[in-house]
């Protein structure tokens, strides 16, 4: 099959591209360890309380060291359980101080649900029987929005919460 | 009479007409709902009668994503088909069982969609649950489609038949490679609805397996993408040589690049799946690298395309470094249309390169950035090469010719059509960059600020969706014209040859056998592995959800 010589350099020359656009995408994923959420861990959809972070206490921002948190969170079609607050209130804000390294952990008990905190790169799908996870550090302060932004019934344009990253 | 020289019978030209008449009244029906969808997403727009947004969405993607797409595809291919290698009596009646199963199914779906019955949106969302006939009736659209691929395997195997060891004609090439690839991906969406969504819906069995039901999902449809795509690539390489004057740039060459879809093209379904859980991350990465193999083929067809256009060109004398593109037709609406197609593949690539790219895909998931991108790639591209071929298409089915008028109509389409996409994809692109979901009606999101940013895009989708309502109803006069008003007379059904004295096409690229073969090993490498790995490790499956579309 004849080729022309432009052609030739053409092709050359966007496979090239290609494979170096390869090779950063891998390095990224296996030397630096930026893979995308692919959390393994499964329990049952209908009964996610058998999971430790799961339990009622145990929802909602969870301090494990000096400037280190996990955030546990259950979503229902339309709503994200951050568990309640000392008055027995559903808590509806999270507080963070700016600089903390963050464990986003979620599950949801029905349907489907996407975790997106808008102006971040925490972004995930919550799909039943699974817990999604995610690791990051939230420098910058500022008032964040956290939307579902996967379809989940009528209600979905209505689910949403508060993250707030303060400066110390 | 006509028949001779067109190429095309009466009874052919019926056919193909019923397919382009599904495909026109598809575009009113799902254009108004998504001019619907960006009204009400100004907030300053609430739907009549009680309707939901997410049901005018569910529609919205079902008729334009899959009834549109596949009864215009479908049509144009039995034309390919009938004009290269001919059709028979039974043949025909067959495409013709192919058109009834399809549209029944169609029907049978819109009405549960219309019923508020099955808003989970065309992508299925189990646990969320639909009314069985919705299920039904897209297994009917597929099966539908099916049959129209085996008549068109027939037409060709019979062609070869009588003219043995010579190549097939390019068209009909082209056309059976995409029905091939179609045949392959819809196996995956099939097993999930027979196997998984009709029985739990009818309550046969009790639970779906989620992550199952997504994966085969997804392996039909990013290869759909492609279904509708070359199509389009068909008019490029084989068709528009011949509106400019000119010839095919290089027989081989274009048959390689459709090869190189069909192998590609389907074991990439786990870059749509980037962000779930329960798929290990080693083999989202080896899809994501087989996901740009397909740039392979898209490079081919840039540099055909163009090389194309320059040979045309300096034929004709034009000279000069530009010389040739200047004096492209560009007052050819069938030229037009398809070039500016192209021109909008060259962003819409790009886009999609970022969405695909393991890391990235984080920061544009599920934003309103992704309906951006396949706005300009099906809507702008595919849709805009569509219509190009409506106007050669319809006159020569209707023994009618392509007069001045038509084509003032539609070179003010397709620029009316460019507008409207500017401002409604550009803004759609802008808000996906600042966090704006997609699939989501109005909302302020109690009252956050950072959702107050995004309403100014969602104007601008409000204006680029209203003139693109003004494109949808000039393009339906334009059909209407081309099928009632225009002058009779023959039109040319314009199919371009190979260049004088260029090579063989090697006898390896018809090796059905070694492509399909290559094909499924690949399929088999992407999947086994972490497909059995996700049913090994499957969590509990889940019961139906009614209550969430507003059933039960």
């Amino acid at each position: 099959m004849h080729m022309h010589k432009y052609e030739k350099i053409w092709m050359a020359s966007g496979v090239g591209t290609l494979l170096v656009f390869l090779i950063v995408l891998g390095i990224g994923a296996f030397y630096q360890g930026t893979q995308p959420p692919s959390c393994m861990v499964t329990l049952d959809p209908q009964n996610v309380q058998a999971h430790e972070a799961f339990k009622e206490e145990n929802l909602g921002l969870q301090q494990l060291g000096e400037k280190e948190y996990t955030l546990n969170v259950l979503a229902t079609a339309f709503n994200y359980d951050f568990g309640k607050d000392e008055d027995g209130n559903n808590v509806k804000t999270i507080r963070i101080p700016a600089g903390s390294k963050v464990m986003f952990q979620a599950t949801t008990e029905d349907v489907i649900h996407g975790f997106q905190l808008a102006g971040t790169n925490v972004n995930m799908m919550l799909e039943p029987g699974y817990i999604s996870t995610l690791e990051t550090t939230l420098d910058n302060p500022g008032t964040y929005t956290l939307i579902c932004n996967e379809y989940c019934g009528t209600g979905h344009h209505l689910m949403t919460a508060t993250v707030e990253v303060y400066e110390e | 009479m006509i028949a001779e020289k067109t190429g095309l019978g009466k009874a052919d030209s019926k056919l193909v007409m019923s397919f382009m008449w599904v495909t026109f009244i598809s575009l009113l029906i799902g254009g108004l709902m998504g001019l619907l969808q960006t009204l009400v997403r100004t907030g300053n727009y609430t739907l009549p009668f009680g309707i939901g947004y997410y049901q005018i969405l569910t529609v919205h993607g079902v008729i334009l994503g899959l009834v549109l797409t596949t009864f215009f595809i479908i049509g144009f291919q039995f034309s390919l088909m009938a004009k290269t290698v001919g059709m028979t009596h039974k043949q025909r009646q067959w495409a013709w069982v192919s058109f009834w199963v399809m549209l029944t199914g169609t029907i049978a779906s819109a009405i549960m969609i219309l019923l508020g019955k099955a808003s989970v949106l065309y992508t299925f969302y189990a646990p969320l649950k639909a009314h069985p006939i919705f299920y039904f009736g897209l297994t009917f659209v597929v099966v539908g489609s099916w049959i129209a691929c085996f008549v068109n395997f027939h037409q060709l195997y019979q062609w070869k038949k009588k003219h043995q060891g010579e190549h097939s004609p390019l068209l009909a090439f082209m056309v059976v490679i995409n029905m091939l690839m179609w045949f392959i991906c819809t196996l995956g969406v099939a097993a999930t609805v027979l196997i998984q969504f009709i029985p739990w819906s009818l309550g046969l069995v009790g639970e779906i397996n989620i992550l199952v039901s997504r994966t085969l999902f997804w392996y039909f449809g990013h290869p759909l993408v492609y279904f509708w795509l070359l199509p389009a690539y068909m008019a490029w390489y084989a068709i528009l040589p011949k509106i400019i004057g000119g010839k095919i740039f290089s027989d081989s060459l274009a048959r390689l690049a459709f090869i190189l879809f069909l192998i590609f093209s389907i074991p990439v379904g786990f870059h749509h799946q980037l962000l779930e859980p329960g798929i290990d991350p080693m083999w989202k990465y080896i899809q994501v690298v087989l996901t740009f193999a397909v740039i392979i083929p898209s490079l081919l067809t840039a540099f055909s395309m163009f090389a194309t256009f320059e040979i045309t060109g300096r034929q004709k004398g034009y000279t000069g470094l530009f010389g040739w593109f200047r004096h492209l037709p560009w007052k050819d609406v069938r030229f037009f249309a398809p070039f500016m197609g192209m021109v909008a593949f060259i962003p819409a690539g790009a886009g999609g390169i970022i969405n695909a790219s393991n890391q990235m895909n984080q920061v544009v998931h599920n934003t309103i950035w992704v309906t951006g991108h396949f706005h300009l790639t099906l809507a702008t591209t595919v849709i805009l090469t569509f219509f190009g071929i409506t106007y050669w298409l319809v006159p020569v089915l209707t023994g009618r010719k392509i007069d001045k008028k038509i084509n003032t109509l539609g070179m003010t389409q397709t620029i009316v059509w460019l507008v409207g996409m500017f401002f409604m994809s550009g803004s759609m692109h802008l808000a996906g960059l600042l966090g704006a979901p997609r699939r989501s009606a109005f909302s302020d999101y109690q009252g956050s600020a950072q959702a107050a940013e995004w309403i100014g895009y969602q104007y601008g989708q409000a204006i680029g969706g209203s003139i693109l309502f003004i494109g949808i109803l000039i393009m339906l006069y334009n059909f209407f014209y081309m099928t009632f008003k225009a002058p009779k007379g023959v039109e040319e059904f314009p199919i371009a040859e190979a260049p004088d004295g260029s090579e063989p096409t090697p006898l390896v690229l018809e090796n059905w056998k070694l492509w399909i073969g290559i094909t499924v090993v690949l399929i088999a490498f992407a999947y086994t592995i972490p497909f059995v790995d996700i049913i090994q490790n499957s969590p509990p499956g889940s019961p139906p959800f009614e209550w969430p579309i507003g059933n039960g």
